[in-house]
């Protein structure tokens, strides 16, 4: 599984930002489909993006903790540049982390727009 | 060497001051965004301000820093301290400065289309004109083109397409820009607040003669607007002969209501002498500009599809001038 590794790899780096991508197709799918098909769910359109990002941000939460473990809890600082199995899994570690910050940054952008928009407009 | 000096030194300073004079000019007018006369465009430059100035307190921080760093500072900080700075100062403050104007301009949008309009005008961009239609209080449609005229303090519904290409409707003392697109009606609402002529333009690139795309904006004390759209209305009222303009054939493009001129390729000439400019804000209004507009169309206007009629007999230039400069 993704979540519960040992050791990080290349896998659980892209986890945040795959995370991202289908947050944002979901939010752009569901006010397409919305707006072209039933233009007053606009309150509906609302709960399933915040519920969407709820689960988006849990599960880079879950992402980031796990990355957090794997960096070695901020024991050591980068640059993870020694050519030791340590050193790379601090490195994907940390990389996982910063990773993480960003998607839930770009989450939290990307659903924005649902707290503003007012109408579906033709 | 000396003599030469001051002037060398003098030129920066004149100028500083040359240019300083051109964007101070720049900024009242009729075309300028940071001079607004209606709500949109009043939002629109608060927020341009509002940027500024937080541009301004950033960059003197950035540079603030850096100097103090290098001049004063004189030693290095911790590792910890350092780290702590880049998470603060490279990360966690652009975010929150970025998601406090994502918030800032998403809310704006919504308000550029509220509002319930006392008047909807239709604007199609043409290659390289504006199609205006009017209703009137009968819900009869009024042809006009290259000009808009609005009632001041009230909202104004646009409807936006294109016949052809892309164009984009802007009037940056007013509002926009707002796309103009084939098979696509979209939606501006105005909120123009002072009376006075302003200048819209095409803002998207649509063919050779995109810059000579362009048109008039009036914004007009409520009465005499409701006067202006009644005589607007009515068909041509003229004394002149409509001779040379109907045997030449311009009525296949051109109407001039209530005579059998009733072709819609070319704008509407039924009041073109109320227009301040012509063929979409290239020429003024006089009547040499119109003669040399009906007689060098497709060279003074590369592309568009008005052609040339230089080589008709001077007379008839004459009459189609005059007939023309009497549609009021
Ligand atoms: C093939 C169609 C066609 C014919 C024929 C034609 N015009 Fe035009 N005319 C146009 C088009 C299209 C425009 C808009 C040109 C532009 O600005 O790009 C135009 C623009 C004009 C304008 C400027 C209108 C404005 O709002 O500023 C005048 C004046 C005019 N034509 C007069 C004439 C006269 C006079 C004749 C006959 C001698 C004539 N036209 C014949 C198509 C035509
Ligand atoms: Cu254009």
């Amino acid at each position: 599984m993704l979540f519960r590794r040992a050791t990080p790899n290349l896998w659980t780096l892209i986890t945040p930002p795959t995370v991202w991508a289908l947050h944002f197709l979901f939010c752009y799918v569901a006010g397409a489909i919305i707006c072209a098909r039933y233009p007053g769910a606009l309150g509906e359109l609302r709960l399933s993006i915040a519920a969407g990002t709820v689960l988006a941000l849990g599960l880079i939460l879950a992402a980031g903790a796990q990355a957090y473990r794997h960096w070695g809890f901020g024991s050591d600082l980068p640059p993870h540049n020694e050519p030791t199995e340590d050193d790379q899994q601090h490195f994907l570690g940390f990389a996982t982390l910063l990773l993480c910050a960003l998607s839930a940054v770009a989450v939290l952008f990307g659903a924005m727009p649902a707290l503003f928009i007012a109408e579906c407009v033709r | 060497m000396r003599g030469s000096r001051p002037g060398f030194r003098a030129f920066p300073r004149t100028a500083g001051l040359a240019g300083a004079g051109m964007m101070l000019g720049a900024c009242s007018g009729t075309q300028s965004a940071l001079d607004p006369a209606g709500r949109e465009a009043g939002e629109v430059a608060t927020l341009f301000w509002v940027m500024l100035v937080g541009a301004a307190v950033i960059w003197l921080a950035v540079i603030g820093t850096a100097v103090f760093a290098s001049r004063w500072q004189g030693r290095p900080v911790s590792e910890r301290a350092g780290l702590r700075l880049v998470l603060w100062g490279g990360a966690i403050v652009p975010t929150l400065v970025l998601a406090a104007l994502l918030a800032y301009g998403l809310r704006l949008m919504p308000a550029l289309r509220a509002g319930e309009p006392a008047l909807t005008v239709e604007v199609t961009g043409e290659q390289y004109w504006w199609r205006v239609s009017y209703r009137g209080p009968d819900g009869a449609a009024i042809e006009s083109g290259n000009e808009l005229r609005l009632p001041a303090g009230h909202a104004a519904e646009i409807l936006l397409t294109s016949a052809d290409v892309i164009h984009s409707f802007w009037i940056p003392s007013l509002a926009g820009k707002l796309d103009m697109i084939p098979g696509r009606t979209n939606r501006l609402v105005l909120h123009p607040e002072r009376i006075g002529t302003y200048r819209g333009v095409c803002a998207e690139f649509c063919g050779r003669s995109h810059t000579f795309m362009a048109f008039t904006v009036i914004v007009m004390e409520p009465a005499a607007f409701e006067a202006w759209l009644a005589r607007q209305a009515a068909p041509a009222a003229t004394a002149a002969d409509e001779g040379a303009f109907l045997a030449n054939g311009c009525g296949g493009c051109h109407s001039v209501r209530g005579t059998p001129a009733t072709g819609t390729i070319g704008p509407d000439l039924t009041h073109l002498a109320d227009r301040a400019m012509l063929g979409a804000g290239l020429f003024a209004n006089t009547p040499e500009n119109l003669r040399r507009f009906v007689a060098e169309a497709e060279e003074v206007k590369p592309g568009s599809r008005m052609p040339s009629f230089g080589m008709l007999p001077p007379q008839d230039l004459d009459a189609i001038t005059a007939y023309l400069g009497s549609l009021r």
